[in-house]
C-alpha cells in the first residue's frame, strides 16, 4: 500500500514558502529595515509593524526578511562550496587511490582535526569581516564532510560491474566519474546536502550571534538574537521573529531530507 | 520489582530531608563566622531585617576585565583607573567636588614663580605589606614617572626631598601641575606591582583571575577615614545580559555604567543613583585618512548627526551633550555654546560633501568596542544619520583588546565611537592628547593655532587667562569639526537596597571607600 510521503510534502510547502519570502524580502519589505523611529520603540506587534518593532524602533519584520536572505545566501554558498569542492576531492581520491588519496586525505584530515568553528572563527578574523568572507570560511570548513562521503562511495563504486564496463567500453575518466558513478550517489550527496544546509544556517546564525563577520546595523538573524536577549522579559517578540525564521528554515530542508530517505526505502 | 522501587524513593526522600536539615543548619551560623577578628571602624549593623546580608562585603560588577599590568603608572584603561582608585593614592587625591585633597602629603606651597612646590609629608602612612611610606618610595615613585615619561607634566623637573619636605621645581610655571601628583606612591623597588599591586589607598588587593573577578580588602592601617566595607568583590561581565541577570539573582550589588535597557529590568531591590559618566564619547576620527583629513568632510559629518535621536534611542532621551573634548563636570572650562555650532542639518551637510568633492560620500568604517553597548548602540545610530547625507558605514565590533592594539596604539582606523575621560582633574588632561604628534594624540589632529593655545594655557599667569586658552583649545576643536562630538553619557549606577554612601566624581572612578550598608 503506497501511503504518502507528509515529510517532503510538508518540507517542500515550507521550504518554498520561506523562499517565497526571502524573495520577496529581496524586493520589497514593508518598511525601511533600517530607518530608526524614537517613537515606536520596543513596540508591541501592531498593524504597522507585523513583528513589532526593536530598540531603535526598526520594523522588526522587515529586518527579519533582510537577514533570512542573507542567512539564506550565506547556507546556500556554503552548502555550494563545500559540496562542489568536496566531490571532486572525494571522487578524485575514492576513485584513484594510491598518493593522490593519500595527501588530499591527509590534508582533509589537518581540516576536520580542528573544530570547525573555531576554523571558521581564525578564517574570518584572518579574511577580515563581511558576509562574502564568512560564506568562504564556511565554505571551507564544510569541505571535509562532502569530499570524506562521496570518497566512501566513489571507492565502493570503482569496484563494481557498471563500472567496469564502462572502463572496458573506454569511457573517458571524467564521464565515468560525473556521468556514471555520480548519478548513482546522489541520493546520499543529496542527503548529505539538506543536512549540510541546516548546519550552515546554525552557523551562520551562532556566527553573528557572536557578531562575528556581521556588522551589528545590518540585517542578520544571529545579531538579532543575541540583540533581543536583553529584552526578553520586556519585549518577547523581538527575539520571536528571527527565532522562528531561523526555525522554518530549518524544519523545511530537514523535512526535505527525511522524505527523500523515506522514498528510497 | 515493586519492593526496591519504594526503597529507593524513600531513600531518595531521606536524602532530600538531609539535605534540607543541614540548609536549615547552617543558616543561623552564618554571620557569626566571620567575626572572629576584631574589625575596628566596621559599620554598626543593630538592623534586624531578614532580606538583608550580614556578611560586611559587596560584589561589584564590572564589564571589562583591567589592563594586563596592574602597574599604576603604565595603566591606560579607564576601567582599571576606575578600580585601582580605590588602591593607590598619590601626594594629594580628587575629591567628589573636583577639588584635590592632601593624601601621602599633608600640605603645600607654591612659590610666587609658580615653579616650585614644597610639600611636606604625612608622617605614618603606610603601605599595604605594611611597611611606612618614607621619602624613598615618594622619590622612587616621582623620578619612576619623570623618567618612564608617565607623567608628561614632571619632565625635566627636579624632585629633591629631605626629611619629610619634598620640593619639586618645574622647569617652568605651571599651577595646574598639582593635578598630576594624583599619580600613585608606590614602595621603592617592589617588582611586583603588575601582578600583586601596593600602594596606600583604603583598599588593598588580594588577588585577580584574569577575565573573572578582581578581589580588594579593607587596609586597617589606612591613615585616613577607613573603609566601611570589609571586602569588594569584583566581577567581570562582559555580556550586558549576564549581567542583568545576575543583578536580579542577587549575585551583584553594585554595578555602574548601566543601560537604560537594564536599568529598566531592575525591580526594587535596587536604588538607581543617576550620575555622568565624565566622558566625552564621540566619533573620533583618523586625520591622517581620506576624506577625513578635509575640514569640510569631517564638519559635513558633524552636521549629520542628530544628537536628540542618539539620546531618545539609547537612554529614553537623557544625555549631556559635547560640542568638544570638555563634559559638563568641568563646569570652569565647559563651554556649551559650542554645543549648537552643528545644528542637525542634512542639506547644508550633503552641500559640504560636495564641495569638498564627494557629492556621491564616500565609504566610512566605524569601529567600535563591542564590550561597551553605549558605544555600539551610538554608533549604529550615527551610522545611519551618516548614511542620510550619503556615507556609506560599516558598523565594524571589535573586542576589546584589538580596539585597544589596533585602532587606539595601532591607528589603524577610519572612525571609531569610544569615549575619553581625564586622567587628572585637569582640562589639560582632556586636551593636551590633541596637540600636534602628542604620544596619545591617537587621531592625528595637527593644528597650528591649538598648539599655540596650548603653550598660552601653560605659560598663562593666573586662572583667568588659563581657562580662556582652554576655552580657545575647545573652541578650535570644535570648529576644525575634530571629532563627531556626542555626549557624556548619562551613568545609572544601580546600588542594591540597603547599600548608601555613593559618591559621583568628576573623573572616571569608583570609590568604594564610603560605600556601606545602612
Amino acid at each position: 500500500m503506497k501511503t504518502r510521503n507528509y515529510f517532503l510534502t510538508f518540507g517542500c510547502v515550507i521550504t518554498a514558502l520561506m523562499i517565497a519570502f526571502i524573495l520577496l524580502g529581496y524586493f520589497w519589505t514593508p518598511c525601511d529595515p533600517m530607518k530608526m523611529d524614537g517613537s515606536v520603540r520596543e513596540s508591541a506587534p501592531t498593524l504597522a509593524h507585523l513583528m513589532g518593532t526593536d530598540k531603535f524602533g526598526r520594523d522588526i519584520l522587515s529586518r527579519v526578511m533582510k537577514g533570512a536572505g542573507a542567512t539564506f545566501f550565506v547556507a546556500f554558498g556554503t552548502v555550494l562550496i563545500g559540496t562542489a569542492v568536496g566531490t571532486l576531492v572525494g571522487a578524485l581520491t575514492g576513485y584513484f587511490g594510491g598518493w593522490l588519496d593519500e595527501v588530499l586525505m591527509r590534508f582533509n584530515d589537518a581540516l576536520t582535526a580542528f573544530p570547525g568553528f573555531l576554523l571558521a572563527l581564525v578564517l574570518v578574523s584572518v579574511l577580515g569581516p563581511g558576509r562574502r568572507h564568512l560564506l568562504l570560511a564556511l565554505g571551507i570548513v564544510f569541505i571535509p564532510s562532502y569530499a570524506r562521503i562521496v570518497r566512501t562511495e566513489f571507492e565502493r563504486a570503482r569496484s563494481q560491474n557498471y563500472v567496469k564496463s564502462a572502463q572496458l567500453m573506454g569511457a573517458s575518466t571524467a564521464r565515468i566519474l560525473f556521468v556514471h558513478i555520480l548519478p548513482n550517489i546522489w541520493p546520499v550527496l543529496l542527503s548529505a546536502i539538506t543536512i549540510g544546509f541546516n548546519n550552515a544556517v546554525l552557523a551562520e546564525a551562532a556566527m553573528s550571534y557572536l557578531g562575528i563577520g556581521v556588522s551589528p546595523d545590518e540585517a542578520s538573524l544571529g545579531y538579532m538574537l543575541s540583540d533581543s536577549q536583553a529584552y526578553l522579559a520586556t519585549t518577547p517578540w523581538y527575539a520571536l521573529g528571527a527565532g522562528l525564521v531561523i526555525v522554518l528554515l530549518i524544519l523545511g530542508v530537514g523535512l526535505i531530507g527525511e522524505g527523500l530517505q523515506r522514498k528510497d526505502l | 520489582m515493586n519492593k526496591t522501587r519504594t526503597l529507593s524513593l524513600l531513600l531518595c526522600l531521606l536524602m532530600l530531608l538531609s539535605l534540607l536539615a543541614g540548609c536549615k543548619g547552617q543558616q543561623p551560623a552564618q554571620p557569626e563566622s566571620p567575626s572572629a577578628e576584631p574589625t575596628p571602624a566596621a559599620p554598626a549593623t543593630p538592623t534586624t531585617d531578614p532580606g538583608r546580608r550580614e556578611t560586611n562585603e559587596i560584589t561589584v560588577g564590572i564589564s571589562q576585565d583591567l589592563d594586563s599590568s596592574l602597574d599604576p603608572h603604565t595603566m591606560v584603561a579607564a576601567g582599571t583607573k576606575e578600580l585601582l582608585f580605590n588602591v593607590f593614592e598619590g601626594l594629594v587625591k580628587p575629591t567628589p567636588d573636583g577639588d584635590l585633597a592632601p593624601a601621602v602629603a599633608e600640605e603645600w606651597t607654591l612659590s610666587d614663580d609658580l615653579t616650585t612646590y614644597t610639600f611636606r609629608l604625612r608622617e605614618g602612612v603606610k603601605f599595604h605589606n605594611g611597611s611606612e611610606v618614607t621619602m624613598d618610595d615618594v622619590l622612587y615613585s616621582l623620578t619612576r614617572c619623570r623618567d618612564e615619561g608617565y607623567v608628561a607634566a614632571l619632565k625635566d623637573s627636579v624632585i629633591e626631598g629631605e626629611g619629610s619636605t619634598l620640593t619639586i621645581t618645574l622647569p617652568s610655571a605651571n599651577n595646574e601641575f598639582l593635578a598630576n601628583l594624583t599619580c600613585a606612591i608606590i614602595p621603592a623597588d617592589y617588582a611586583d606591582q603588575a601582578t600583586a599591586p601596593v600602594g596606600t589607598g583604603p583598599f588593598k588587593f588580594v588577588s585577580r583571575a584574569v577575565q573573572q573577578s578582581i578581589v580588594l580588602e579593607r587596609f586597617d592601617d589606612y591613615w585616613g577615614d577607613k573603609a566601611y566595607l570589609d571586602r569588594v568583590t569584583y566581577i567581570i561581565y562582559e555580556n550586558p545580559e549576564a549581567l542583568a541577570m545576575a543583578l536580579k539573582g542577587g549575585a551583584v550589588d553594585l554595578y555602574a555604567h548601566l543601560s537604560t535597557a537594564t536599568v529598566s529590568q531592575l525591580g526594587d531591590d535596587f536604588s538607581i543613583l543617576e550620575g555622568t559618566m565624565n566622558l566625552v564619547q564621540a566619533v573620533y576620527l583618523n586625520h591622517t585618512v581620506k576624506p577625513l583629513d578635509d575640514v569640510r568632510v569631517r564638519q559635513a559629518l558633524c552636521y549629520a548627526l542628530d544628537r536628540q535621536q542618539i539620546f531618545d534611542l539609547t537612554a529614553d532621551g537623557k544625555g549631556w551633550p559635547v560640542g568638544s573634548s570638555m563634559y559638563p563636570a568641568f563646569r570652569k572650562y565647559y563651554d556649551e555654546s559650542l554645543n549648537d555650532l552643528y545644528p542637525c542639518d542634512t542639506e547644508k551637510a550633503k552641500a559640504l560633501l560636495a564641495e569638498a568633492g564627494y557629492p556621491d560620500g564616500f565609504e566610512l568604517t566605524i569601529t567600535v568596542p563591542s564590550n561597551y553597548s553605549p558605544h555600539v548602540d551610538a554608533g549604529q545610530i550615527a551610522a545611519e544619520q551618516f548614511r542620510a547625507i550619503g556615507v556609506k558605514v560599516t558598523v565594524q565590533p571589535v573586542e576589546w583588546a584589538t580596539w585597544v592594539s589596533d585602532v587606539y596604539q595601532g591607528r589603524n582606523f577610519e572612525a571609531t565611537v569610544c569615549g575619553f575621560d581625564a586622567s587628572t582633574m585637569t582640562a589639560r588632561a582632556m586636551l593636551e592628547r590633541f596637540t600636534t604628534g602628542h604620544s596619545k594624540n591617537f587621531i592625528g589632529f595637527s593644528d597650528p593655532d591649538y598648539d599655540a593655545a596650548f603653550a598660552e594655557a601653560l605659560a598663562a599667569k593666573d586662572d583667568a587667562a588659563q581657562v580662556a586658552a582652554y576655552r580657545k583649545m575647545e573652541r578650535i576643536l570644535a570648529e576644525k569639526a575634530a571629532n563627531v562630538y556626542i555626549q557624556d553619557l548619562v551613568d545609572f549606577v544601580a546600588l542594591r537596597r540597603g547599600l548608601t554612601g555613593y559618591r559621583f566624581y568628576p573623573i572616571y572612578v569608583m570609590d568604594m571607600s564610603t560605600v556601606r550598608y545602612e
